[in-house]
């Protein structure tokens, strides 16, 4: 009966195209404003690495004090200091771990010709590569071995690989950061998350894909500085020394804590390093810590943008109000033909026949507003840009769940659009529709 | 075949009750072709709604085919609807948006029964009814004549033991009329149980009993008074 309501349903549409085409725009609109402003939320707000979101935590350390945390609703600092962080290093709780920062390095192209550029760098401990799961085209990551030694390596992105090797395995050859040579250990595939989960502080979680990581040992022994925020609560002094072992807090940390038992034990670590840091009198506060994973950690640093949640609020209100002008335009439809809905009750249609038939007519409306709505969601994701961020516009896309989703909201909210129409002609009494007739 | 015993129906408001049909008793058998004849808001087309499940009664016993329907839901009287009762309206009430032979598939769809046998049973029921070369033109291209044909083709089709006709000629001219009734009674003739209802004394007297009706309950029309009072100021031609 399916395909037969669907013909019904086609052939009422074709018979008033007004109406219909009034419906379909309704609905068209109403998905596409929805559908856009979602495809800018759904980037926001997606868990970067889902797999292992759970496992991944970023620890807080109060360095500044209650008065500077009372100006943060009691929260401590968003980054900690270089001194905090060797101490997390040499600590080692957790089963992996590292400090990060963005380093600002030049990398030197060995064809004179061309100019030296920048790519987005990080500082890192080689447990950095096994912790975000990232992928590698050509070898791997360094090894903690590296680390300790401060060694000259690298690890780039496929698209600075294709640059400077034209896509060849480049494991092993040389790449020149600021007129020092790096050993390249491994290239990464195409590696993008989105937001950029591990370093939402100085990114805001959106920026272009990472080309190029350090190790983070020898960025300190060559003294490069921050690319990114460096805060101080109070004056450091002269020099890159005075500046390491200040209370600036400029550096990202992250540990993997694979059960829930481990993520409690370091919870308890990090409160005894505060209290212990407190006894030393480096601290004049009672241990204040915290300790996020990273979806506690996207949602903490508000990476989606207010305007996103606000204009998705808006477009579905505006689609609620497209719904209640279909209802109205259903409603119209389906009871002009009350005196077929007479007939195909007395010739042995029961209330649930016409349920599904009118129901599976709006069905249709539902998918040519989805249609309609699918060409406005790639116009409307085409022109974000003018609205959002251009690294928060690029993340808007249409793809196959996007497309799928756009169908199956149009179609959907429709059918639940039709409820009350279809209902009310379900109702129609078929004894009176034949005597007036 | 149909059988209504104290049978009313009772339309209330919330100042007042209306009785349809009071204390209504009929039993049509099997086979037979019944008129029901009656003045205009005796409460014939009430009684023929209710004994094609369209409409609900208020109190009394109605048995169709042996089977008591007063209490069958919605899903139950629209598939006796469908598989026993086939039914002809004064006005037709073809849809007008579908071509004669889709208008015949009608209640063959709610059957569920497969293609090739309804494409069978529609153009069988078109052969019968003269419009075999009429499946395709829609109601508005065929006459009045025409379009009742294919309304009885329609009822016709899913081979309904109980016909029921509601003033099947009131639309037509005579000629036309003629060509109905007598498709009718040839319907009547192979075995089907036909009521209906009609103003028209000609047509009533071309059925095998007549039932009259006034005020919502058969009448003896050889012993009810108001027959003999209207029979008496007809003949002295006194105003009613």
């Amino acid at each position: 009966m399916f395909a037969y309501y669907f013909q019904l349903g086609l052939r009422s549409l074709r018979k008033n195209p007004l109406l219909t085409a009034l419906m379909v725009m309704a609905i068209g609109f109403g998905v596409a404003a929805s559908m856009t402003t979602y495809s800018v939320f759904r980037a926001t707000s997606n868990n970067p690495i889902p797999q292992k979101s759970s496992q991944l935590f970023v620890p807080q350390i109060d360095n500044w004090g209650p008065e500077d945390a009372q100006r943060n609703n009691g929260e401590p600092p968003q980054a900690i200091t270089y001194t905090d962080a060797i101490g997390l290093m040499r600590d080692h709780r957790a089963k992996r771990q590292t400090a990060l920062y963005p380093a600002g390095l030049s990398i030197v192209p060995a064809d004179a010709n061309q100019l030296p550029f920048h790519e987005n760098t990080y500082a890192v401990y080689a447990d950095a590569f096994a912790m975000f799961d990232i992928p590698f085209r050509y070898g791997g990551g360094w090894t903690a071995a590296e680390d300790d030694s401060r060694a000259a390596v690298a690890v780039i992105g496929k698209t600075l690989n294709d640059k400077l090797f034209h896509g060849e395995n480049s494991v092993g050859r040389e790449i020149n950061l600021d007129g020092r040579s790096y050993r390249i250990t491994g290239v990464m595939d195409h590696w993008d998350p989105q937001p950029l989960f591990f370093d939402a502080v100085n990114t805001g979680g959106f920026d272009d894909p990472t080309q190029l990581f350090v190790p983070f040992t020898r960025m300190i022994e060559l003294k490069v500085p921050t690319n990114g925020n460096n805060n101080c609560n109070k004056d450091p002094g002269q020099g890159w020394d005075n500046w390491l072992h200040s209370e600036c807090i400029w550096l990202g940390f992250w540990a993997e804590l694979p059960s829930k038992a481990e993520a409690d034990a370091y919870r308890s670590y990090l409160s005894g390093y505060a209290a212990e840091q407190q006894r030393a009198g480096r601290f004049r506060w009672a241990p204040n810590v915290r300790l996020r994973n990273v979806v506690e950690w996207l949602d903490f640093e508000k990476v989606v943008p207010a305007e996103a949640k606000i204009s998705l609020l808006v477009a579905l209100g505006f689609l609620i109000i497209c719904l209640v002008n279909t209802i109205g335009l259903l409603l119209a439809k389906f009871m002009r033909r009350s005196s077929e809905i007479g007939v195909r009750r007395a010739l042995g249609a029961a209330r649930s026949e016409i349920y599904m038939q009118f129901l599976i007519e709006a069905a249709a409306v539902g998918l040519a507003g989805g249609l309609l709505g699918l060409l406005l969601t790639g116009v409307g994701v085409y022109g974000i840009s003018l609205i959002f961020d251009p690294q928060v516009a690029r993340l808007a896309t249409l793809d196959v769940p996007l497309v799928l989703l756009t169908l199956l909201v149009a179609i959907l909210a429709t059918v639940i659009a039709a409820f009350y129409p279809t209902w009310r002609a379900a109702q129609v009494q078929p004894a009176w529709q034949l005597k007036s007739n | 075949m149909l059988k209504m015993t104290h049978l009313s129906k009772v339309y209330r408001t919330e100042v007042v009750e209306t009785y349809a049909l009071r204390d209504f008793n009929i039993d049509v058998k099997e086979g037979e072709f019944v008129a029901v004849t009656g003045p205009s808001g005796s409460g014939k087309t009430t009684f023929l709604t209710i004994a094609g499940l369209l409409e609900t009664f208020t109190g009394g016993e109605y048995h169709l085919d042996g089977v008591e329907v007063s209490n069958l839901n919605d899903n139950a009287r629209s598939k006796i609807r469908n598989e026993k009762i086939g039914f002809i309206f004064q006005a037709f009430n073809l849809i007008p948006d579908l071509n004669v032979f889709d208008n015949v598939e009608v209640p063959l769809r709610y059957r569920g029964m497969k293609a090739a046998e309804r494409k069978q049973r529609i153009m069988d029921a078109l052969e019968r009814v003269g419009l075999a070369s009429r499946a395709k033109h829609y109601p508005a291209e065929l006459s009045g004549g025409q379009q009742q044909r294919v309304a009885i083709a329609r009822a016709l089709a899913g081979s309904p033991r109980l016909l029921l006709a509601d003033e099947p000629t009131g639309n037509l001219d005579t000629q036309m009329a003629r060509g109905v009734m007598e498709l009718l009674e040839e319907i009547h003739r192979e075995g089907a149980t036909i009521v209906m209802v009609t103003h028209d004394p000609e047509l009533a007297a071309r059925a095998q009993r007549n039932v009259h009706i006034i005020d919502g309950q058969v009448v003896d029309l050889a012993e009810d008074p108001r027959f003999h009072h209207a029979q008496h100021t007809a003949h002295t031609g006194t105003p009613a």
